[in-house]
């Protein structure tokens, strides 16, 4: 424990951003001290007991294979593991995962305990204190720490406002203070600040549920780990259950909207519209005759399950009457009940792509705060938060990721270019590059730049180019391998195939639908025995080469234009011909380079031209 | 996907620079237009007005007159307009100079050559229009309409542009966009949202919305044949056998029209095209080398020479001797013809008639719809004499009826640029292998990638559909959110 109250880098919060922005940063080498409200919510889960999903779990393992932590305690809580879209491509598979809320916050309070060079804090953080555009320390209600960086990761704290019904009362998370002198502190620096709102639904107490009713959801066996570095899940498995409304859930809704601080006008947050609330849902699809509720459990010793779905800040009696129309929760009793938060976010376009925020030295800015929701988002950030603040200390270029290298990188780049208007949320539809950021070669992708940065060791590094390399020789054996009618025709027969004429390479046959590995590898075994992660990426970059090329082509492309670097501080003023709402729109988002010039909403094509050759001018002289 | 389709322009703007601002050969009259900050310097270097004003010192949008000395020889050039437009109010939003002249193609060219000799760039094609682009003074899509209006022949084609500019076009492109969109929604739902209580999309609606789609861009594409025409000409091919007036009525048809002639050597042998402007379309006769040297030339190998002129044409006029009868060579010739673009004119109608056409040509194993009777050739059949000049108006408006109604989609959405067709042909392309696709079954983010690609295509004209306009679309169709 550092005894002065001197550090690197301070991280303010201790929810999914503040842990891998204070891991990395310790890892890095820096002294570090994370601050949070109350040490017993590290690692809360506040919205629903689940990590990962479509794209979401594309972003935990680019964490993995970065070196952060969210994956490996994922695997520790977790207490079902499914993968999504099974009968699609593996491009959107995707794994989820629900975790045991309790455990989470368990394993993720040891790793950070056992983190050398990070000390936590628990200490409400009033200012952050700043000298001549430069970060240099916070007071806290207890005292003055000085640091050269400053983290905030602060999620819907700032500032909170918890709403049930007509009611609401100033609150971080249902039950605990929110943050309002640091939101003060932030725009007094000068950070524009906007307001979002989310929701969560009731918990109901699991023995007054009828089970018996539902559809029951179970996760796979043996379970798919998230983090690569997983040897075995441990947990007992527990299923989910699903249930719908029905038409008199909406009539009870619709009856009581007037309480709904939605609809009553108290609240002006915009809500996420891939997760609107029940009020919502009921409102604006009226055509729909039931909704599903997704019942999933809150833990192993957990008497509760949360009620995905429902999510509401309609008033107390009126969520009773609502859970208890619900087929198997006729008798439910909520132990909790749903509300609705609005809070402040800082607008995430005032952040470089470093997540440093451009008017003050050293500050940083991850999570929700920057107007994102989910804990993978915030995960995401806080882990390129804190390598960068180690980056700057070490002066040292930032860690940023390409659109088309991670969903880490599309993130922050559609953060810090476009902005958000609502909970951002992560879709693989917002990746340009889908095909080729696969949540099965995240480690190919980047585990080598994890361990550039020191957050990967050597063993692991070696391990992966070795499969780096077996991949690339059984892809070149089959490439050259051909195999005779005589020896693969059985083969085909038995797979439905039809049979081939003359001797053909094991590749043309592994490009066929209905031919698998195994099949090819039965005929002609390869040299040596190869793992199920080899034997998974052969098969993955021989079946989908056509279009896996395509993409790469295209990413070739963009790349080029994300090559054109605009300058530190280049004057937009005076281009002949880019009007002024343009040049205010570039002066706010200070791109790095043509191609994020050229994403910023408004700017025309007409103006990167006028821009690039301005870039080139300006070059010259 | 964005699908940064931003277009790089690698140029010197900086320069000044000149062009003769009229088409070559439409007449005496025509401009030399400077823009650039020099405009003004290089005009006055060379222009002596009757007042003795100097440019510089004459207020913007104002025209005087005066005369272009070579300074070299002081010798007087052209007698000459000057018309001066100070930036930013104008079309390149930089300064602007016209020099009116009217001593025909020469002195055109003389005064282009001073004001060159003076500092000016020669101008790229459509470099202005470029500018006022880049200068932010007109859209992409404006852009690239006005380079068409530069470059139409004819009044007709004027108005095509005119149209396009209006944003016709436009419209339907941003229709075929929507469905795009919202197909595209279709899609991604059934990726991103596995597991929400939503009906997975069956294969036959998204083939027939998509097959909607391919017939909206389809239709847009064939329409642009009308609009490469009025661009490029139409293409026309006289043929017939020696004798029968295909030259007499090539030349009378050039007395009445002649709009402009160009002679350009040809890859392979000499071919040489005359242009005719008939009513207001623009006419390309192909080959004429070989209408007017046919006489030495093998019956049999002219034949198919005719026959392989037609493939090519857009319209072919077959040409017939009235006063004889019919030839076992015209007999082959009709027989090969398309009636949607031939048109049978029978010359000499001034002498006794001794040309009948057979029934046996009309019974071509022709079943239903595509039976072709005696009325269908009487339709396409016009009666001249090109020695006495008559029954040529007739032939016009055949002409431009034939061009209008043929395989044209006359009066739908005009395309005249060549990069709007490619980028819908992509599109189309694109398309047809979702349809593909769809047909195999194969995984939803594939065929993802067919429908982004659609989305760019047209995004290269119309600008970009992002991944936030799909998701605006998913939130507000399907319920998201379990």
């Amino acid at each position: 424990m550092n005894i002065n109250n001197d550090y690197d880098i301070i991280v303010i919060g201790a929810g999914h951003a503040g842990c891998e922005a204070a891991l990395a940063a310790a890892r890095m080498g820096f002294s570090t001290a994370m601050f949070t409200m109350n040490i017993d919510t590290i690692g809360q889960m506040s919205c629903n007991p689940a990590i990962g999903g479509l794209a979401k779990s594309h972003l935990v393992k680019e964490i993995d294979a970065l070196g952060g932590e969210m994956a490996k305690i994922t695997d520790k809580a977790g207490i079902q593991f499914k993968i999504l879209n099974r009968s699609k491509g593996p491009a959107v598979w995707a794994t989820r995962v629900q975790a045991d809320r309790a455990l989470y916050r368990k394993f993720m309070r040891e790793a950070v305990e056992a983190q050398d060079g990070l000390d936590i804090r628990q200490e409400s953080v009033e200012e952050i204190l700043v000298q001549k555009g430069h970060v240099t320390g916070i007071k806290t209600t207890a005292a003055v720490y000085r640091a050269k960086i400053l983290i905030i990761a602060t999620g819907t704290f700032l500032k909170g406002l918890v709403h049930i019904g007509p009611e609401s009362c100033p609150s971080g998370r249902a039950g605990e203070p929110p943050s309002i002198n640091l939101s003060e502190s932030l725009g007094n620096l000068g950070l524009k600040i906007g307001r979002l709102k989310t929701g969560t639904p009731p918990r109901i107490v699991k023995n007054t549920i009828d089970f018996s009713v539902m559809e029951i959801q179970g996760g796979d066996m043996p379970p798919p780990a998230m983090s690569l570095f997983t040897k075995e899940i441990r947990n007992p498995q527990l299923p989910c259950f699903i249930t719908y409304t029905n038409e008199g859930t909406h009539k009870t809704i619709v009856d009581n909207l007037k309480y709904s601080p939605l609809y009553s006008g108290k609240i002006t947050g915009t809500g996420p519209r891939y997760c609107p609330s029940i009020e919502d849902k009921v409102v604006k699809f009226k055509d729909k005759l039931r909704h599903q509720v997704f019942l999933e459990p809150e833990g192993i010793d957990s008497d509760e399950y949360y009620a995905n779905g429902i999510s509401t800040s309609l008033p107390y009696e009126v969520q009773i009457k609502l859970v208890q129309s619900i087929r198997g929760l006729e008798n439910a009793v909520i132990s909790k009940p749903g509300y609705a938060i609005e809070y402040d976010f800082v607008f995430p376009t005032q952040l470089k792509p470093s997540l440093e925020s451009k008017l003050i030295q050293g500050l940083f800015l991850a999570g929700q705060i920057n107007g994102t929701s989910g804990y993978e988002e915030a995960a995401a950030q806080g882990l390129v938060a804190g390598i960068n603040a180690a980056l700057k200390l070490k002066n040292r270029d930032p860690f940023v990721l390409g659109r088309h290298e991670a969903y880490i990188g599309v993130l922050i780049d559609d953060l810090v270019t476009k902005g958000t208007k609502e909970p951002y949320r992560m879709f693989t539809s917002r990746a340009e590059y889908r095909l080729l950021l696969r949540q099965d070669n995240a480690d190919l992708r980047l585990m080598e730049k994890g361990y550039n940065l020191g957050l990967i060791d050597k063993r692991h590094l070696n391990a992966l180019l070795k499969k780096k390399s077996a991949i690339a020789s059984e892809l070149k054996r089959i490439r050259h391998t051909r195999i005779k009618p005589k020896i693969i025709n059985p083969v085909l027969k038995e797979v439905g195939g039809s049979p081939i004429k003359e001797d053909t390479t094991l590749y043309q046959l592994l490009k066929r639908p209905e031919v698998k590995y195994i099949n090819i590898a039965k005929a002609s075994p390869p040299g040596n025995g190869l793992s199920q992660e080899v034997i998974n990426q052969v098969e993955i970059q021989t079946k989908y080469k056509g279009y896996v090329k395509r993409q790469a082509e295209l990413a070739e492309k963009f790349k080029k234009i994300e090559e054109k670097i605009i300058p530190a501080g280049f004057i937009y003023r005076g281009i002949n011909g880019l009007s002024k709402e343009i040049v205010e729109k570039l002066e706010e988002v200070r791109p790095l380079n043509l191609g994020q010039a050229g994403r910023i909403p408004g700017v025309t094509p007409a103006a990167i031209s006028l821009l690039m050759i301005a870039v080139a001018r300006q070059g010259r002289k | 996907m964005k699908q940064v389709h931003v277009k790089l322009f690698t140029m010197h703007i900086e320069d000044t620079i000149a062009a003769i601002s009229t088409p070559v050969g439409h007449s005496g009259i025509g401009i030399v237009r400077l823009s650039g900050k020099n405009a003004v310097k290089i005009a006055d270097g060379i222009f002596r007005s009757k007042g003795g004003t100097k440019l510089k010192h004459t207020p913007s949008h104002r025209i005087i007159f005066g005369r272009i000395v070579d300074p070299a020889n002081k010798e007087t050039v052209d007698e000459v307009l000057v018309s001066i437009m100070t930036a930013p109010n104008t079309y390149t939003r930089e300064d602007v100079i016209e020099i009116n002249c009217h001593g025909g193609a020469i002195s055109l060219q003389t005064v282009l050559e001073l004001v060159l000799k003076k500092g000016a760039r020669l101008a790229n094609p459509g470099e202005f229009t470029q500018r006022a682009f880049l200068n932010g003074r007109i859209d992409l899509a404006q852009a690239e309409a006005t380079l068409d209006i530069i470059n139409s022949l004819t009044k007709q084609s004027r108005k095509a542009a005119v149209e396009q500019l209006r944003g016709k076009l436009s419209a339907k492109m941003e229709a075929i966009r929507e469905k795009l969109t919202e197909l595209a929604a279709f899609v991604e739902t059934y990726i991103d949202f596995p597991e929400e209580d939503i009906e997975t999309p069956s294969l036959t609606d998204m083939k027939k919305r998509a097959l909607g789609i391919h017939q909206s861009l389809r239709k847009l594409i064939d329409s642009s044949r009308y609009g490469m025409i009025l661009r490029d000409g139409l293409k026309t091919t006289i043929i017939g056998r020696p004798n029968v007036g295909k030259s007499s009525l090539l030349n009378a048809l050039l007395e009445h029209d002649r709009a402009i002639v160009t002679e350009a050597p040809g890859t392979t042998r000499d071919v040489i095209e005359e242009y005719l402007n008939i009513r207001g379309l623009p006419v390309r006769i192909m080959d004429t080398a070989g209408i007017r040297n046919v006489k030495d030339i093998a019956e049999k190998e002219g034949i198919k020479r005719s026959i392989r002129a037609m493939k090519e044409a857009d319209l072919v006029l077959v040409i017939l001797d009235g006063s004889r009868a019919l030839h076992d060579t015209d007999m082959e010739l009709i027989k090969k013809s398309n009636s949607k673009n031939t048109i049978l004119v029978i010359n000499k109608a001034d002498l006794e008639q001794k040309l009948t056409i057979p029934e046996s040509i009309f019974t071509r194993p022709t079943k239903g719809k595509n039976k072709r009777g005696r009325e269908d050739v009487n339709k396409i059949t016009v009666k001249i004499s090109a020695a006495k000049g008559t029954g040529l108006d007739k032939l016009k408006d055949k002409i431009v009826e034939t061009a209008l109604t043929g395989q044209t989609g006359g009066g739908s959405s005009i395309i005249t640029n060549t990069r709007h067709v490619h980028a819908l042909e992509k599109a189309l392309l694109s398309v047809d292998s979702f349809i593909t696709g769809v047909m195999n079954k194969i995984s939803p983010e594939f065929l993802s990638v067919e429908l982004r690609e659609a989305l760019d295509a047209i995004g290269e004209i119309l600008g970009i559909t992002t991944p936030e306009d799909i998701l605006d679309r998913i939130f507000s169709n399907f319920c998201i959110g379990k």
